[in-house]
């Protein structure tokens, strides 16, 4: 299946309109030594029908979330996705259209990004938001480099509780620009604050920090901000899980400067690690250090109000080597998908997904707490995730919970931490019977 | 009639969504958190039905155009049909529903099906190793500079500038920029190519790669690409494709054959996956086996018949994506390649460049046709003719949409004055080209006769034409 419609006879046509008479001398400027003198090695064209049973075949040999019982978290989040967001998302006006260079037919991306950026900034209490980057990672990794840019200082301080990905993505982007990474170390699962307040100083450009941090626990915002504040240049990069944030105190209110993060949560399919998107949300003062594309608000010749993108001048079509991000592509659906997400949502739906997966959570946690020899690592405040510690090797109580059917979180030992355990995400998805079934499991291991 | 925002159908307590009761004891959200980190006042997101949301939405896509809505010419954007069928692939559950943490051994078919597609991009692109994990083109072109940054860092050699031609893609320069490079434009001879000349006159012992498309943004192949690779890599430099044109020459010539050592795949151009207003995408990068310890962790490969994520990488220039890139668009390209199969892409290239060329043949008399260089998947005209009669491209431009057809690219490459750069692809056929020309020709006589009329487009979309600096000026960025 090709999905080319010209026919022989209409290819004749077009050649003699051209004034040729084959198809291959519209390729003579390219020069013989080079030219393939064979067909690719790819495997013959499939129908449809051959295709599907292709790709079912693969698919087959897939265990998926909904075959088991997953308390996998770490960043990606198994929220149930109400059916509207897949079914007005696959409206082709939306998916199958370019960005929006044409703004007067691209209205309704565009709109749908204004409105987007808005509920961005109603989560995280910010003043702007671009129109998304590429995913949490290189959020974080952009954010860095803004960070960088506005203070024209090269020093990251980058606390261990933000996700081990996001750092390694954040080093690789700012390395290049010269940015010196210092990692701080976790106590338990709360970034060392003391350790933090010894390495602020004249050279560092920012603070990052993770909100609810990659282990679920949330840092102790009012100290931190404290800390920050007290030597004022330093700019406070807040990477938050915006479904969290219909719960928690936003990070504008912590002086937060750059909140970024993963959108995932927002009604994204978990789709193996992507495509997800990442968001951006600063002051208005930093507007003109932002990356990516923002969306406006204008009127029309007759004085109606309708959308553009805007600020451009920031972007790499126009700035080239001087734009503040090499960003083109971003991810627009993805984007879509969070504002028709929350837009369901509302007001009382985020609360309530956020609430219940804390409040699941919590009782999850507080039952293995009391299981001889299990423990619960993170002190104070956790968000849906926590760090388990078992009397047995993490490995033999994985194995032995997929036994059952369950996944039982992810095992951090590969990860660059002194403290060994499970982490292990709760959602609203998860049941009651389910959480039983988790503690019955554990309770035999013991 | 002016859309309203989403939160404006809204009305206290109404709400699109429920959720089973809490099953458990819950106490109060105070039990379990501290008072200062709960939010005071909620979140101000919309209290709207769901058939609120699912009308607002239908409303705002019927503002909109795409691929399934006609034509979209935009050059450089590849804009051909996308099968249905990868979408209903794409959203297999045993496919999509994934945790990228799940062990190797939940994924088996996932891997060998991305494994696969690594393969098939090597060999379309004569290449030894791909990575699928960067997410955009211009992601995939900081990656494959970062992999050159560090091969030479490895080497000890100081090699702190990158050529670009200045007819290249904004990103080019934008992401050398990123990678750290200092960035050398030089400028493309009368021919609209690579200037041999001002080539070698640029390359010293400090420049890391010339980054080129080819064929190029105005559509032509540079022919002397052998020699541009010698005069490059004889000082030591490494050659950088960018993979926005591959449309044009699939089976017919491969980046590798023409002694390329690092390129991006855009698989949402050539590959056929859409582009979702403005994303996802995803470029992967395809490098020769020299390069190879450079690409980002984790690189999947394989033991026998067991397919892993190897992290054990000493050399790697780290991670560019906090997984492995935008696996829900591999899904649908590797759907696509394995529909048309060898002889499927090739004749999809065949058909691009038919394509392109006819709507050429029946324009350049209409339009300025600033090279006469054969061109392969796209061409570039000029509005100079039109423009002297004071009516510019982006008059024209705004005049095809109230013919209900996308416009091209404008104003680029920055080569060409008052560009229109058109690129049909080869899902269009004869009559919808002829179309569009018809509706070309029909707006050059409007120009004629009654020029307002183009001045003033569009007139039949749903706004009229934007105050794009009125939006600069005083930014309106949220509601």
């Amino acid at each position: 299946m090709d999905y080319i419609s010209n026919t022989e006879r209409e290819k004749e046509v077009m050649l003699k309109t051209i004034g040729i008479e084959q198809i291959e001398e519209l390729f003579s400027a390219i020069p013989e030594r080079v030219v393939l003198d064979r067909p690719l090695n790819i495997p013959t064209g499939l129908s449809e029908l051959e295709l599907l049973r292709v790709t079912k075949e693969k698919a087959n040999r897939n265990k998926s979330l909904e075959e088991l019982v997953s308390f996998l978290g770490a960043g990606v989040y198994d929220h149930y996705i109400p059916s509207i967001v897949d079914h007005l998302i696959s409206r082709a006006e939306f998916y199958t259209a370019y960005t929006p260079y044409q703004a007067e037919l691209s209205q309704g991306t565009l709109q749908a990004i204004y409105e987007y950026q808005s509920m961005i900034c109603e989560l995280t209490g910010m003043e702007l938001a671009n129109a998304s980057l590429l995913d949490g990672g290189s959020a974080t990794g952009e954010a860095v480099l803004m960070a960088g840019r506005i203070s024209r200082k090269k020093k990251i301080i980058l606390s261990k509780g933000v996700h081990p990905a996001y750092r390694a993505v954040a080093r690789t982007y700012g390395s290049h620009q010269g940015l010196e990474f210092k990692e701080i170390e976790l106590v338990d699962t709360l970034t060392d604050l003391a350790a933090l307040k010894n390495e602020l100083d004249e050279q560092t450009a920012a603070v990052v920090l993770q909100y609810p941090n990659f282990f679920g626990s949330i840092e102790l915002m009012d100290e931190i901000k404290g800390l920050v504040s007290a030597g004022s240049e330093i700019l406070l990069v807040v990477v938050a899980n915006p479904l969290a944030l219909g719960l928690l105190t936003p990070p504008g209110d912590f002086a937060a400067d750059i909140v970024v993060g993963e959108g995932q949560s927002l009604g994204n399919t978990i789709s193996y690690g992507g495509p997800y998107l990442g968001y951006m949300a600063t002051r208005k003062k930093y507007v003109r250090h932002l990356p990516g594309r923002i969306v406006g608000a204008t009127s029309d010749l007759e004085g109606k109000r309708g959308y553009v993108m805007t600020l451009q001048t920031r972007e790499q079509h126009i700035r080239r080597e001087k734009a503040t991000s090499n960003i083109c592509t971003n991810q627009a659906l993805n984007a879509l998908i969070a504002t028709i997400y929350l837009s369901t949502l509302g007001k009382e739906g985020i609360r309530e997904v956020a609430g219940q997966s804390l409040a699941k959570a919590h009782y999850l946690a507080e039952r293995i707490k009391q299981l001889p020899g299990f423990k619960i690592i993170n002190p104070g405040n956790y968000f849906h995730e926590f760090l388990l510690t078992a009397p047995c090797p993490v490995l033999d109580l994985k194995k032995e919970l997929y036994r059952k059917g369950i996944i039982a979180g992810l095992d951090i030992s590969r990860f660059d931490y002194r403290q060994e355990g499970l982490l292990v995400c709760v959602t609203e998805k998860r049941t009651k019977k389910e959480l039983e079934m988790y503690l019955s499991a554990l309770e035999v291991i013991n | 009639m002016v859309k309203p925002l989403i939160r404006d159908y809204g009305s206290p307590g109404r709400k699109g969504y429920s959720l089973p009761e809490l099953d458990i004891p819950a106490g109060e959200l105070s039990d379990y958190l501290d008072q200062s980190l709960i939010r005071e006042k909620p979140a101000g997101l919309p209290e709207v039905s769901e058939v609120d949301v699912v009308r607002h939405f239908t409303g705002l896509s019927q503002m909109n155009y795409g691929v399934d809505s006609g034509i979209y010419p935009l050059g450089s954007c590849t804009m051909k049909y996308n099968p249905k069928i990868n979408e209903d692939i794409a959203r297999l559950e045993k496919l999509s529903q994934l945790h990228p943490y799940q062990e190797e051994e939940q994924v088996q078919g996932s891997l060998e099906l991305l494994y696969e597609l690594k393969e098939y991009l090597a060999e379309i692109s004569g290449m030894d190793q791909v990575s699928l994990q960067p997410a955009s083109g211009s992601h995939g072109e900081l990656t494959g500079l970062m992999i050159i940054k560090k091969y030479f860092a490895e080497r000890g050699e100081q090699r702190t500038k990158v050529i670009v031609p200045d007819s290249a893609h904004g990103t080019n320069p934008a992401s050398a920029a990123m990678a750290g490079f200092q960035v050398v434009e030089i400028e493309s001879n009368q021919k609209g190519m690579i200037d041999l000349a001002a080539l070698r006159a640029a390359v010293d012992q400090e420049v890391a790669a010339l980054m080129l498309t080819n064929p190029n943004t105005l559509g032509i192949f540079e022919k002397d690409i052998l020699e541009i690779a010698e005069i490059v890599h004889q000082a030591g430099g490494l050659l950088y494709y960018d993979g926005a044109n591959m449309n044009a020459i699939m089976g017919y010539v491969r980046p590798g054959d023409m002694n390329f050592d690092v390129l991006h795949f855009n698989l949402h151009k050539t590959f056929s996956t859409p582009h979702g207003g403005g994303g996802p995408g995803a470029g992967p990068v395809g490098v020769k086996e020299f390069l190879s310890p450079y690409l980002p962790v984790p690189v999947l490969s394989k033991d026998q018949a067991r397919y892993y994520w190897d992290y054990n990488r000493p050399l790697s220039l780290g991670k560019v994506h906090a997984f492995y890139g935008n696996y829900g668009v591999m899904l649908k390209a590797y759907a696509y390649i394995r529909a048309l199969g060898a002889s499927g892409l090739k004749e999809a290239t065949e058909h691009a460049v038919l394509n392109a060329n006819y709507m050429k043949a029946r324009l350049k008399d209409q339009f300025e046709l600033p090279y006469q260089e054969n061109s392969l998947h796209e061409f570039v005209l000029s509005g100079i003719r039109q423009k002297e009669k004071g009516v510019s491209t982006l008059n024209i431009a705004k005049r095809l949409l109230d013919y209900q057809q996308y416009a091209p690219t404008i104003y680029f490459p920055l080569v060409v004055k008052e560009a229109l750069m058109i690129e049909p692809t080869e899902t269009e056929n004869i009559k919808t080209l002829d179309k569009f020309v018809e509706t070309m020709k029909n707006i050059s006589r409007e120009i004629e006769e009654k020029p307002q009329l183009v001045k003033n487009a569009p007139h039949h979309t749903p706004v009229r034409k934007l105050d794009d600096v009125a939006a600069a000026r005083n930014p309106d960025l949220r509601w």
